[in-house]
């Protein structure tokens, strides 16, 4: 009884919840940060805050499964002698051989490949497998330069040379050593089993005039050929955007503050950078001012989960989008299949975001061979083929809603805004009203 | 047989196809560069037995990502020599800017004047001998790989270091976090008197150098470490 009369009279402090209490005892135990996967958690505004304007008396729709709505996309269309052709506007982010298992890479090669799409390598280079089995590599350049060699390089499909990550923009990499197997720490030349820092910045080039010569020598190395891509997390996106156009990119790409990561401290992750929603308006206006938009392609990355985010990224004026951690739960990451061992973890299905840790029951975010050996790439593989096909399918179902016979054709004035902050950050109008926050001074 | 490559009638673009044309084989053909005149990406992505010699002073990335070539340059060279190197030989006559030798995993890279500040950072398996004196931030996150210092070291010498092998002949102005002395013992010796052999150095004795390395104290995340985190 008198418990009862106590329970009904606790009150959780708005400013020390649980989780913050929770953070500080843990803080005090092990005086170190808290480093974990995933992306950011907290609420952010987003592409949620955004609705379509259907078609109706002034426009008129596609009919679905008759009318084509085009979802092919071509990438790297400025310098490159072979640019990049997609089937789906959709691509694989990078992810480290090292972060994921080599059954893991090879079912993102495998399910993007099955629908005609790219993957990317990640931090640790490129292994046999991962092209064996993509179509369409793109090859990383990071500071750490891991693995990094002329003849991966021209085995590439493109170049994509990582200025920063949305979840960590300024930070560098980390995979701790519980993950640095023998073939990591061979692929990296570093001794088995130590924290691996990769450094935060580029060790042969410092600003926007140097990394012009850098892209030159890549393409000079690999004869003009590869696209060159450059990646920046979202921050001060309008200027990055216009200073890689000048540097010589071919495709931006811009990776918003959800953006997942496979180590990062959690300060880090939910602190620096902004949403992607106003990055993706701020990349495309400076793509405009400079003449580039289309010329120079933009791809926006950071918690897209359906084609309702493509769409809308689309629409703000993307080329195509790319996905991590949504590949990664395709592939099987979070399956209830395995919430009686994510709980001895201390976790649960659908709560998991140590993918630093090594100890992934799925097999996904490991290097122990044992956990590896239980994820199967084949029906990975499939999975995400799937879940691209639904992301396809969706995107092109409102494109056709608002009349586009290719997604490309989605424009701003497609949307209207369903919060004030997010008719500001993509300046597009409140619904029902003509007022976008900011513009004309109102 | 000699090919000559101007490049004040030729561009850089032309100058590399030509050298890729060869790329994959045993082609062990000799190539002159004259007027480089401070370009930039003179030279790079070669993957063949060459014999490249570069009349000139050059800008970024000379001879970056070489394999199997031996590039010499009559000259000094800018920012980011031999860079993420493979294979092969590099030898400056003259001076190098910063970066030399970044992230190269093999190889053999020769400066006979100085280096400037990062020369062989990240460094992942060259080895670098310069007969001049490095600047600050040298062998910066140093992976393996040797650099040898005849003359003297900059600041934070070796900072964050992981395996590779530092030798110094002069004075280190500072040593960076984790890098400290290490006794020289006989294998040490060795390495050190073949590199030194390599390069052409026949007047200094492998006892005149110091040994530095890594002290392993940062390799693993300790909260008592967090000075110098
Ligand atoms: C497990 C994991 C590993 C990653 N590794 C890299 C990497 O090596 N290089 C990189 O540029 N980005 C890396 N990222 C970031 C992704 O490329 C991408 O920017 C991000 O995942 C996009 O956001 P999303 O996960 O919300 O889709 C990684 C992300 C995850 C989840």
């Amino acid at each position: 009884m008198l418990e009862k009369i106590i329970k009904k009279y606790l009150r959780e402090s708005a400013t020390f919840p649980l989780p913050v209490i929770a953070d500080i005892q843990r803080a005090a135990r092990s005086g170190i940060y808290d480093i974990r996967g995933f992306g950011a958690k907290r609420h952010l505004p987003s592409f949620d805050d955004l609705v379509f304007l259907g078609a109706s008396m002034s426009r008129y729709p596609l009919e679905g499964y008759r009318e084509r709505c085009d979802t092919s996309v071509t990438l790297g269309t400025r310098y490159a002698k072979k640019p990049i052709e997609l089937k789906i506007p959709i691509t694989i982010a990078g992810m480290s051989f090292g972060a994921l298992s080599g059954p893991a890479k090879e079912a993102l090669g495998r399910g993007a490949s099955e629908v005609g799409t790219s993957t990317t390598t990640g931090d640790g280079g490129m292994t046999p497998e991962e092209r064996g089995h993509s179509d369409k590599l793109v090859y990383q350049l990071l500071p750490s330069r891991y693995g990094m060699n002329p003849d991966d390089l021209r085995k590439a499909d493109a170049i994509e040379v990582v200025v920063g990550q949305g979840a960590k923009p300024g930070g560098g990499g980390m995979l701790l050593g519980q993950k640095i197997s023998k073939r990591v720490a061979e692929m990296r030349d570093l001794p088995e089993g130590i924290d691996q820092r990769s450094a935060c910045r580029h060790p042969d080039w410092t600003g926007p005039d140097d990394l012009a010569i850098k892209i030159q020598e890549l393409r000079e190395i690999t004869d003009w050929e590869k696209p060159v891509y450059i990646k920046v997390g979202a921050t001060r996106t309008y200027y990055d955007t216009m200073l890689a156009v000048k540097a010589g990119a071919d495709v931006i790409v811009v990776d918003g503050m959800q953006g997942g990561t496979a180590a990062t401290q959690d300060v880090f992750i939910e602190h620096v950078g902004i949403p992607t929603l106003p990055a993706v308006r701020l990349a495309v206006e400076a793509l405009k001012e400079m003449d580039m938009h289309r010329k120079v392609q933009l791809i926006v990355s950071g918690g897209i989960r359906s084609g309702a985010d493509v769409a809308k990224a689309l629409a703000l004026g993307a080329d195509a989008v790319s996905i991590g951690v949504a590949a990664l739960i395709a592939l099987g990451d979070n399956s209830p299949e395995y919430d009686e061992e994510y709980r001895k973890l201390g976790t649960a299905a659908g709560y998991y975001d140590d993918y630093q840790d090594g100890k992934d029951p799925t097999g996904i975010s490991t290097q122990s061979d044992e956990l590896a050996a239980k994820f199967d790439p084949i029906k990975g593989g499939r999975r995400l083929a799937n879940y691209l096909r639904v992301l396809t399918l969706e995107t092109q179902t409102l494109a056709r809603a608002c009349g586009k016979s290719h997604v490309h054709n989605l424009d701003p004035q497609d949307l209207v805004a369903l919060t004030m902050e997010a008719a500001a950050m993509a300046k597009v109008p409140l619904a029902g009203t003509d007022w976008i926050p900011g513009k004309n001074n109102l | 047989m000699m090919n000559t490559i101007d490049l004040e009638n030729s561009d850089v673009t032309e100058l590399n196809q030509k050298l890729h044309d060869v790329n994959g084989t045993k082609d062990k053909s000799e190539w002159q560069i004259l007027n480089p005149k401070g370009r930039h990406n003179v030279a790079v992505g070669i993957d063949a037995p060459l014999k490249v010699k570069i009349d000139g002073h050059v800008g970024y990335y000379c001879a970056g990502m070489n394999k199997h070539a031996n590039v010499t340059v009559k000259g000094n060279v800018g920012p980011g020599v031999a860079e993420n190197m493979m294979s092969g030989i590099v030898h400056v006559t003259g001076s190098a800017s910063q970066y030399a030798g970044a992230t190269a995993h093999g190889g053999l890279l020769i400066i006979d004047g100085d280096a400037s500040s990062r020369c062989g950072i990240s460094m992942k398996g060259v080895d670098i001998l310069v007969k001049g004196s490095v600047g600050h931030m040298s062998a910066f996150m140093a992976q393996s790989g040797r650099l040898v210092i005849c003359g003297d070291a900059g600041d934070a010498l070796g900072d964050s270091l992981y395996e590779a092998h530092i030798y110094v002949r002069g004075k280190i102005a500072s040593l960076g976090a984790d890098c400290i002395e290490k006794p020289i013992k006989s294998k040490h010796q060795k390495e050190l008197g073949k590199l030194l052999k390599d390069a052409g150095v026949n007047d200094i004795d492998v006892s005149e150098f110091r040994r530095y390395g890594s002290a392993r104290k940062l390799y693993n995340f300790d909260v008592d470490n967090v000075d110098v985190y």
